[in-house]
């Protein structure tokens, strides 16, 4: 527990690696939309534990030989000063690589604990501080120039192009993440090498050591960092400082992912000495520092218009600070830890260093023999689990997706029988109402008929009795009483001739038909009578004064007269055409 | 291979779009011709083609814009081809526009100017064939773009040349009666002469869009 306790500070330290660095792998490709930062994430972090694990050796060695931070309490230290110096630089926007804040607090430690710094291995070190980012450059350089070579000479259509490169970007960067959990490995749990635990896990096909399982550790802790900090260091630097084009991002990955290769791999630097070269020094350098050398190598190609001084004073100024800064943080915070809290910061304490809590600095050198496990049969539990468990994701999530496609589709069936419904019902509703109108039509034309037929039959009646009183008429002799019945007679087709019913039928009609002009005649001119509203109609229908006196069973001379009054309660001057002033209401 | 599925039906849209602006700058010379021959019929018949070509070159345009987005391909340089794409098709839509003014205004034009009006539209016709090989150089082999551009700079200036001369014989030597009649044939050749800019604005943004591309 003390042990993992001890190490949260170097996986901090990965945390915040995960968190920058892997920008510089992805940070174009998921800046510019080009692949999402969950897959980015994904290969980002497979890849970061890989190189971690398998490749993580060589560099950390180095550190290792620079200062053997040889108990727990010194590499916690060690660890958590490199890292709040890296805080504190980012914080104060200096350039800032963690390779040379742990180099430094590694100088710190030896100085403080009397240990002997191994001064060729210092300068080895700092030699790879200007060589990364001038080994980035030229294989920029080179790799740029030959990259344009090929995409002219091929003349691939830009878009493809584009495919092509976004695939190339995809592999460059899982290449970038490998190198970068090979190399920077040693800067998150380089300094807790010698303190790690002496075991070796066997899964049949490859075994992992203590050491391994430490840079496992740390691998994890750099993927963590990738998953919950990196999306916004990719946004910014993706649309800020490495806006680039696809190709030269491209080169800018692979040129990085080379140089951090080449700075861990023991094989080259082994192929090295096999033909007679110097070793490659096995250094653990900054992604960073390599991707500004990277970027000015296309700057160079392009005519050195990019190149900027003051990034590159920036740069060599963090060679200075950072170690140093770093150096006297942990210098002093080892004081504190040692006096102060009683923990060990070496095992091997040169004779003025005082051993204070002898029973923790004893905690690493426990065991000498190294313990074996055996993990082929849990590693084959473990494998056939998170097979089973990935075949019944998928064949849930498969279900899932099947069924949300289904409701879909059913959602979209039932919107269109809704709106089927809809307008069907619509349609109905039309149809009804026509029909209500023309059932209505037709008992209005019944209605006609009845009063037409009414009408034939009541003046059937009225001739026939005419006619019978005609007849008995004929034979009368007495001339007093024929002329009082003729005179009856005379009177009662008089009476017959008003057409009062057929009149007042006529105005139903008209009244129903100008039901709208009435309406606002009343509205304009309330004091009107009702038979000077009825004249008005009249004389809106454009009817001659003999037509209207006939209608109101009057003699023309008094239409003539009820026109003057009606134009006069109207308004209408002497000069106005009251039809056309009609006409307009 | 799926990544590439996307990507080569957007070239295939962009190879297609191309032919028809392509091809609608030759039916709209053969429309002008036809209309100032008199040949009613073919140039009826040029202009349903030129119309139903500049449909095809819009649905193009449109399923392009639309792969380019919804796929997120070339992030950085789909504004800028959109855009040019945008420019060539507004050729042909004016191309379009002129021959159904052609159409609908029936404009009278002296058989004094018949010559010199279908050298306009050739030399506009020319400067809108040379800016397509110079887009689909852009695609391909950007360095080639600058050297396939001049001759559209060249055919520009010899139209707007051409333009000016055939508006001073409008206004000064034929004997047209009316201001109107010469009015309408001012814009006439304003509206032929305004397809040589346009290929000339589409020229410009193709040799920002190459200078981007290959530096």
């Amino acid at each position: 527990m003390l042990y993992l306790i001890l190490l949260s500070s170097g996986l901090l330290l990965g945390w915040s690696l995960g968190s920058n660095d892997a920008a510089n792998i992805f940070g174009t490709a998921v800046g510019s939309r080009m692949i999402s930062f969950r897959r980015a994430a994904w290969i980002a972090s497979i890849f970061v534990v890989i190189g971690a694990v398998f490749q993580g050796r060589g560099a950390s060695d180095t550190l290792t030989s620079l200062g053997e931070v040889d108990a727990l309490g010194g590499a916690f230290t060690v660890a958590l000063f490199a890292g709040f110096t890296v805080f504190i630089m980012t914080r104060s926007r200096l350039p800032v690589s963690t390779s040379q804040a742990v180099v430094g607090a590694i100088i710190g430690w030896t100085a403080f604990t009397g240990h002997e710094t191994d001064y060729t291995v210092l300068t080895r070190i700092v030699s790879t501080w200007v060589s990364g980012p001038v080994l980035g450059l030229i294989f920029s350089a080179i790799l740029y120039v030959l990259l344009r070579r090929i995409l002219r000479r091929t003349q691939v259509h830009i878009i493809k192009q584009d495919t092509y490169i976004r695939i190339a970007l995809i592999m460059a960067g899982a290449f970038g993440a490998y190198s970068l959990g090979a190399n920077n490995i040693a800067n998150v749990m380089g300094v807790f090498v010698p303190s790690a635990p002496d075991i070796l896990l066997n899964f049949g096909l490859f075994s992992i050591d203590g050491v391994q399982i430490l840079f496992l550790l740390g691998g994890l802790a750099i993927a963590v960092g990738i998953f919950t900090y990196s999306e916004r260091v990719m946004q910014t630097i993706g649309k800020g400082i490495l806006a680039l084009t696809p190709e030269a991002a491209l080169v800018v990955v692979l040129a990085q992912a080379l140089v951090l290769f080449l700075f861990s791999s023991i094989r080259f630097s082994e192929m090295l000495v096999a033909i007679g070269l110097p070793p490659m020094p096995l250094v653990p350098v900054s992604s960073t520092q390599v991707v500004i050398g990277a970027v000015l190598g296309i700057g160079l190609i392009k005519g050195a218009r990019e190149i900027k001084l003051k990034t590159l004073g920036g740069v060599a100024l963090g060679w200075v600070i950072t170690p140093v800064t770093a150096g006297i943080f942990t210098y002093f915070a080892l004081f504190f830890v040692q006096n102060v809290f009683g923990l060990a910061v070496t095992s091997t304490p040169p004779e003025e260093t005082v051993s204070v809590a002898e029973g923790i600095a004893e905690l690493p050198a426990v065991e000498t023999a190294t313990r074996q496990f055996s993990m082929i049969l849990p590693g084959l539990l473990i494998t056939a689990m998170v097979a089973i468990i990935l075949l019944v994701y998928l064949f849930f999530h498969q279900q899932k997706k099947r069924l949300q496609a289904e409701n879909e589709l059913l959602a979209h069936q039932n919107n269109y029988f809704n709106s089927q419904k809809a307008i069907n019902e619509l349609e109905i509703n039309t149809i009804q109402m026509e029909n209500t109108m023309l059932s209505n039509k037709l008992e209005l034309k019944r209605q006609e008929y009845n009063n037409i037929l009414m009408n034939i039959s009541d003046q059937r009646q009225f001739l026939e009795n005419l006619n019978n009183e005609i007849k008995s008429l004929v034979g009368e002799k007495d001339e007093s009483k024929r002329d009082e019945k003729l005179k009856s007679l005379s009177s009662s087709i008089k009476q017959r001739m008003t057409f009062s019913r057929e009149i007042d039928d006529f105005y139903g009609k008209i009244e129903q038909t100008h039901k709208d002009f009435i309406i606002k005649l009343t509205e304009r001119f309330p004091e009107l009578t009702e038979r000077e509203k009825r004249l008005a109609i009249l004389l809106r229908l454009n009817l001659a004064s003999k037509e209207i006196a006939t209608l109101m069973n009057i003699s023309p001379k008094s239409v003539e007269i009820a026109r003057y009054r009606l134009r006069k309660k109207l308004g209408v001057r002497e000069r106005d055409n009251i039809k056309k002033f009609l006409e307009q209401i | 291979m799926k990544p590439f599925k996307h990507a080569n039906k957007s070239i295939e849209l962009i190879d297609n779009f191309l032919n028809t602006i392509d091809q609608g700058s030759l039916i709209f010379k053969e429309g002008v011709k036809n209309y100032l021959y008199g040949n009613r019929e073919n140039f009826v018949d040029n202009l349903k083609t030129l119309s139903s070509l500049e449909t095809d070159a819009d649905i193009y345009r449109r399923k392009v814009e639309n792969i380019l987005y919804t796929q997120s391909l070339m992030p950085q340089l789909r504004g800028d081809i959109m855009r040019l794409l945008e420019e060539m098709d507004h050729i042909i839509d004016m191309a379009k526009k002129n021959l159904f003014q052609f159409d609908v205004e029936v404009p009278a034009i002296p058989p004094e100017l018949n010559q010199d009006l279908v050298k306009l539209t050739e030399l506009s016709c020319g400067a809108i064939e040379s800016v397509v090989p110079a887009a689909r150089a852009y695609f391909r082999n950007p360095e080639k773009v600058k050297e396939k551009i001049h001759r559209v700079y060249l055919y520009e200036k010899e139209a707007d040349k051409l333009a000016d001369s055939i508006k001073r014989r409008v206004f000064q030597e034929l004997p047209i009666p009316r201001l109107s009649e010469k009015f309408h044939l001012r814009y006439f050749t304003l509206h032929i002469e305004n397809l040589s800019d346009a290929s000339e604005k589409v020229a410009d943004v193709l040799s920002i869009m190459a200078i981007k591309r290959t530096t």
